[in-house]
């Protein structure tokens, strides 16, 4: 088996790949180097990402496929998961032996196994779109932190940045330490050293009517309840609990 | 801002408002164009739930819960001993705003009990829509109710802000409202529905030949009717429903299961329970008329009445037909497919794609996420093994229902247990 190990970026995956058919060679796998664990009889080759062949490579998809293929391929890296690598290695092989879109065949292992992931991740956007609860801060930065199981958020900055057009704004992934900041003229990725008590305290970073209106959203999601109609389970389907501890209306005491 | 009086009155308007169903904030097409504040395309997004599991999508309150009339079946009826209030049009426009630029919510649904007159009311809630429109330039969702009984000219002017415009009409039967809401005439409801409804289309036809007409309501009109105040039959719900839908071109017909609020004797006791069962099982009807191709005629009529309880009206009207059965998966149309118990419209794409490359089998119907348990007696596939047997229809039932869980088991047992 030989290894490609790449540096964990999109293109750096398109890049390994491209390669793989550069090698000709058939018993392969893709890691990031960074989570890679280094076997005995394992032969390893270290990618060096390079813009031109991973353009390269998306171009063939595209033509050779559509731009849904290619679309579902990077939708299905930002999962993240385990040998997720391989399982896009396996698809595009698939679509360049079957030389058109495969997207849609869903008795297809892979395709059917990308299209899950697609699904997963598609949800996660969505709810990024719903619970983000954005805190206005002092130096008026509407400012919100989140920490998605996957990483979907440059899939949501262009819904933020239409619907925000006339404020600043910033998203944060605690876990993967990056955010997406909005200017009033433009987006871009941010890293902050953010302060640990950042999620309890209100009064040393938010405005004073900031947790006036956290209370008022508070209030009114208890009065639109019917409580003739409690149904606990349906709720939690909707509003895992892993998202309480970012939305105001579940976590904050009145 | 004064925040502790907001809040009261937060707290009053919204328990008033929480018995109206619609909480969508879909099938708009309001861009933010004017780098202004929001937008209204394409989707909805329900930013929360609450612990009754209903999605929490718009500001959903009422502009005052003072009301002239007395409807039975209403909280905010004028005999009944609670709390008013109303807010003025400036707090409205401001709770709203501060919510959405939070990504609370989608945007403002706002409804009213009637003080003084129709006219004034519906005056009232045009200044909101209005107001966040043109001063706070917002370019979110916005639901107005249309009042029963307000002009032609008002409701003209409302449709220019709104995305949605909405008039409940309550109650299904023209008996049920002469017994519950006497002083209601099933005319007030219709008028507005149908002034919007002949907006729309002018507005529409006029955006053919003139791009830049202005929007007119783009979501549409919807409608809700309480289930279970009165004793009207699934028909009776379902045949006004299919006429609304023709006849007014609604958008959405929601069904609310009744909550019993009043000791009045005309209605069910207080405590009586909320029938969810059935409120699902006739949107499982409206979902099968809208997108699955089914008539009103095969679901419900003389010699089927109601909807059976037990098993879903899908399945129901597949038992009653097995003539058109089994089909065979991989060459049957698009109509025959939607048709099979079991199969969803999502599975039905992903069989009419899958079936494109090769053809399928149980398995391939297995992992696409298809409900074998209840599909495999009405169709077949690329496999020798199907089910042979000649099933009756009330064998194959009972070989569903015992493969199958049900969340309302224990209404179902109750219901077993009265009639076994």
């Amino acid at each position: 088996m030989t290894y490609f190990l790449y540096d964990g970026s999109f293109e750096g995956l398109l890049t390994s790949i491209f390669e793989v058919y550069e090698y000709k060679l058939d018993k392969v796998s893709i890691c990031k180097i960074s989570t890679y664990e280094k076997g005995f009889f394992n032969k390893e080759i270290e990618v060096i990402t390079q813009q031109e062949k991973s353009i390269r490579l998306q171009k063939g998809i595209i033509k050779m496929g559509s731009a849904l293929d290619f679309s579902q391929i990077y939708r299905a890296f930002l999962s993240e998961l385990n040998g997720v690598e391989d399982l896009i290695l396996n698809y595009t092989q698939y679509l360049f032996t079957e030389k058109r879109s495969v997207a849609k065949d869903y008795a297809n292992k892979y395709v059917l196994e990308i299209s899950q992931i697609v699904k997963k991740i598609g949800r996660e956007k969505h709810r990024m779109d719903a619970f983000v609860r954005f805190r206005l801060t002092k130096d008026n930065i509407y400012f919100a932190t989140v920490a998605p199981d996957f990483n979907v958020l440059p899939l949501n900055e262009a819904h933020f940045r239409k619907r925000y057009a006339d404020q600043k704004w910033c998203i944060y992934d605690l876990k993967r330490n990056y955010g997406i900041f909005y200017d009033l003229h433009k987006t871009e990725i941010i890293s902050l050293d953010l302060p640990t008590n950042i999620l309890s305290s209100s009064e040393e970073f938010f405005k004073p009517e900031e947790l006036h209106f956290q209370q008022l959203w508070k209030n009114y999601f208890k009065s639109t309840t019917i409580s003739s109609r409690i149904n606990k389970k349906l709720h939690q389907q909707h509003v895992p609990k892993r998202y309480w501890k970012y939305l105001s209306e579940k976590y904050l005491q009145v | 801002m004064n925040y502790e009086r907001i809040k009261d009155k937060l707290n009053i308007l919204a328990d008033a408002a929480k018995y109206d169903v619609s909480c969508s904030s879909s099938g708009s097409n309001r861009k933010n164009k004017t780098n202004g504040l929001g937008n209204a395309e394409g989707m909805g997004i329900c930013h929360s739930y609450t612990p009754d599991g209903r999605c929490v999508s718009l500001l959903k309150i009422l502009l005052t819960n003072y009301c002239i009339y007395d409807c039975a079946y209403c909280v905010t009826r004028i005999s009944n001993d609670i709390k008013r209030a109303a807010f003025k049009v400036q707090e409205v426009v401001d709770l709203t705003i501060n919510f959405y630029r939070r990504n609370y919510i989608e945007g403002l649904f706002l409804s009213s009990g009637i003080f003084k007159s129709p006219d004034h009311t519906m005056e009232r809630l045009i200044q909101v829509a209005k107001k966040l429109r043109l001063e706070e330039n917002f370019n979110g969702y916005i639901h107005l109710k249309s009042i029963p009984g307000a002009s032609d000219e008002l409701m003209y002017e409302a449709g220019l802000y709104a995305d949605r415009l909405s008039v409940n009409i309550e109650i299904p039967t023209k008996e049920g409202l002469k017994l519950l809401a006497p002083d209601k005439n099933r005319k007030d409801f219709l008028q507005p529905m149908n002034k919007v409804k002949n907006e729309i289309q002018k507005y529409k036809s006029e955006r053919k030949l003139i791009k830049s007409t202005p929007k007119y309501a783009p979501a549409g009109q919807s409608t809700q009717m309480i289930v279970g105040a009165t004793n009207e039959t699934d028909a009776e719900v379902m045949y006004t429903a299919t006429y609304l839908y023709k006849k007014y071109n609604m958008k959405r017909v929601y069904y609310s299961g009744y909550i019993p609020i009043s000791y009045d004797s005309r209605l069910p006791a207080i405590g009586t329970e909320v029938p969810m069962l059935r409120e699902n099982r006739l949107y499982q009807t409206d979902w099968l008329l809208r997108f699955y191709g089914f008539s009103i005629e095969e679901l419900l009529n003389k010699n089927h009445p109601n909807l059976d309880s037990d098993i879903d009206p899908k399945l129901s009207w597949a038992l009653r037909n097995l003539h058109h059965f089994p089909i065979d998966i991989n060459k049957s149309d698009k109509q025959l497919l939607a048709r099979v118990p079991g199969l969803g419209m999502k599975s039905v794409y992903k069989i009419l794609h899958g079936r494109k490359y090769r053809k399928l089998n149980w398995e391939h119907l297995q992992k696409m996420g298809v409900a074998l348990n209840r599909a495999k007696y009405f169709i077949t596939c690329d496999s020798r093994n199907f089910e042979t047997k000649d099933y009756t229809p009330a064998q194959i039932k009972y070989k569903i229902l015992s493969t199958s869980q049900t969340k309302y088991k224990n209404i179902l047992s109750q219901q077993l247990n009265l009639f076994g």
